[in-house]
């Protein structure tokens, strides 16, 4: 038993996927261009991927197999509940496997693994203004893009290196696209950002209270803006993940007591799982005969 | 059929999810610009209208996108279909246009009516779905550009020989500028306005 004959397939009413596919159709003509669209209100607060989940919910089909992570969790609150939102009202296959997923949403992470042709990834974007910190009026930023006036973001830029001797903003880390449009690829860590540029799969954003729709085809140019003497870095750890042992992967700190106990582990789920299945051990996972005792 | 039967007949069988597979044939498309897709539901659109056009309308069309056709098809019973079935207001300006629907062989004289938008939002503006001869055949065509990994060839029939030169100067209108479906019966491709084109054969003088 299904309770699918209360809702239209995927919640939303016909007229409005018409309205969000039109406006996802320009905003891949146009790639890193912020498309304007008749938000709805969603059975959730704004703040909660209400953007990601119209745009997941305009061009899902029963086909679909759906993954939905938050900072890079499959089993936090706010993929959890989104999973079981479209499980509900879609009754699509979902999973955790990033490689299984034909659209995967998310929140502030783009997946370890790398992402092929066969698949759509969703972001939810808080504030898909990148200039609105520096700018607070849409009338001015508008122009601003249409001008293809960036010089207030290097600005800024250079003030961080001015004040901390280098470029100290480590998230929604400002790229420009295919050469054109200055664009937040919402709050993911810049250690994301060079997963964007020239990636096979499609990209969509999704920012529900401010409106927005924007997008970055395949293999378009994903560029991080920076200077010639202080070129743009992404994060690096000292120690591998303290349950898999993977290198280069992007790691959360968790606190483990009040002496000052911590370790890093694996900010994509999947990915540590994947790992510790396929024998791999970081210096924290309990051996395997200890767990069964 | 009388032209009221023919504006009354047809429409997606499955609205829900056909329109939702049609428009990820649009999306697929238009962020990979050169892959040719084939549109599986029959529509019944009224004749010269193709199947992957009266498609694209019921996917795309309501009442807030005023649609324009070209002289072929206004002459026809796709105007009143479009109406039955999408409830689209069909418009005789072009800057109106949120959708342009061309018959095969239709003189095209030039974009410059149409809307390319406003620097400000280059969303607004009309998308030209153009039916040529036949895709997947004819004259070689070479694409680039976001979307495309390296360049990407397809093979047109029937395109209007003015094109490319049209297509030119909307590229250089960018971030205005028009999009274009091509579709030939069931088949269709996308040619967002960031694709460059080059025609492929060394003999034919290249669009500037």
């Amino acid at each position: 038993m299904t309770d699918l004959a209360t809702y239209n397939f995927a919640y939303l009413d016909e007229q409005t996927k018409r309205m969000i596919r039109r406006a996802i159709l320009k905003a891949i003509a146009i790639p890193g261009y912020q498309v304007p669209f008749a938000s709805r209100e969603m059975p959730m607060p704004y703040g909660w991927g209400t953007g990601g989940v119209q745009v997941t919910a305009a061009i899902i089909g029963p086909e679909d197999v759906l993954k939905v992570i938050d900072q890079g969790a499959d089993d936090t609150t706010n993929a959890v509940s989104i999973r079981a939102f479209f499980q509900k009202v879609a009754n699509v296959a979902v999973t955790t496997h990033t490689k299984d997923a034909t659209i995967i949403q998310t929140r502030h992470r783009i997946p370890e693994q790398k992402l092929g042709a066969g698949q759509v990834l969703v972001y939810q974007v808080p504030i898909p203004e990148p200039l609105r910190f520096l700018e607070p009026r849409e009338t001015e930023t508008r122009k601003m893009h249409a001008l293809e006036e960036y010089g207030l973001m290097h600005v800024k830029l250079y003030e961080d290196i001015a004040r901390h001797g280098r470029i100290s903003t480590t998230y929604a880390y400002p790229v420009k696209v295919a050469g054109r449009y200055v664009m937040d690829p919402s709050p993911t860590p810049k250690f994301d950002n060079p997963k964007m540029h020239m990636s096979e799969a499609l990209q969509l954003f999704g920012a529900g209270r401010e409106k927005r729709i924007y997008a970055v085809p395949p293999y378009t140019e994903v560029v991080s803006l920076d200077f010639e003497d202080h070129p743009f870095e992404i994060q690096k750890f000292e120690q591998p993940c303290a349950l898999c042992g993977a290198q280069g992967v992007y790691l959360d700190e968790v606190v483990l007591d009040d002496k000052g106990g911590r370790m890093f582990v694996c900010s994509d789920t999947d990915h540590c799982e994947d790992r510790r299945e396929h024998g791999h051990a970081g210096e924290m996972l309990a051996p395997n005969k200890e767990a069964a005792e | 059929m009388n032209i009221k039967t023919e504006a009354l007949s047809g429409g997606f069988g499955e609205p829900v999810f056909e329109s939702q597979s049609v428009f990820r044939m649009l999306m697929d498309g238009m962020a990979r610009p050169g892959t040719m897709r084939t549109v599986g539901p029959d529509v019944g659109q009224p004749e010269p209208l193709g199947g992957a056009a009266g498609a694209i309308a019921l996917t795309l069309c309501d009442h807030e996108t005023p649609v324009w056709l070209s002289p072929g098809l206004s002459k026809s019973a796709v105007g009143e279909w479009v109406r039955f079935h999408t409830s689209a207001p069909i418009t005789r300006e072009k800057a109106e246009a949120r959708f342009a629907f061309v018959e095969a062989g239709a003189t095209l004289a030039s974009f410059g009516l149409f809307s390319s938008g406003t620097q400000e939002y280059p969303d607004r503006s009309t998308t030209l779905i153009i039916e040529v001869a036949a895709l997947g055949e004819g004259q070689p065509l070479t694409l680039s550009g976001p979307g495309i990994q390296n360049a990407a060839t397809v093979m047109l029939k029937g395109l209007p020989e003015v094109f490319p030169r049209l297509w030119a100067d909307n590229r250089a209108l960018f971030p205005r500028g028009v999009d274009v479906i091509l579709t030939a019966g069931r088949n269709l491709l996308c040619l967002p306005r960031t694709v460059k084109i080059a025609m492929s054969r060394p003999d034919t003088p290249s669009a500037r």
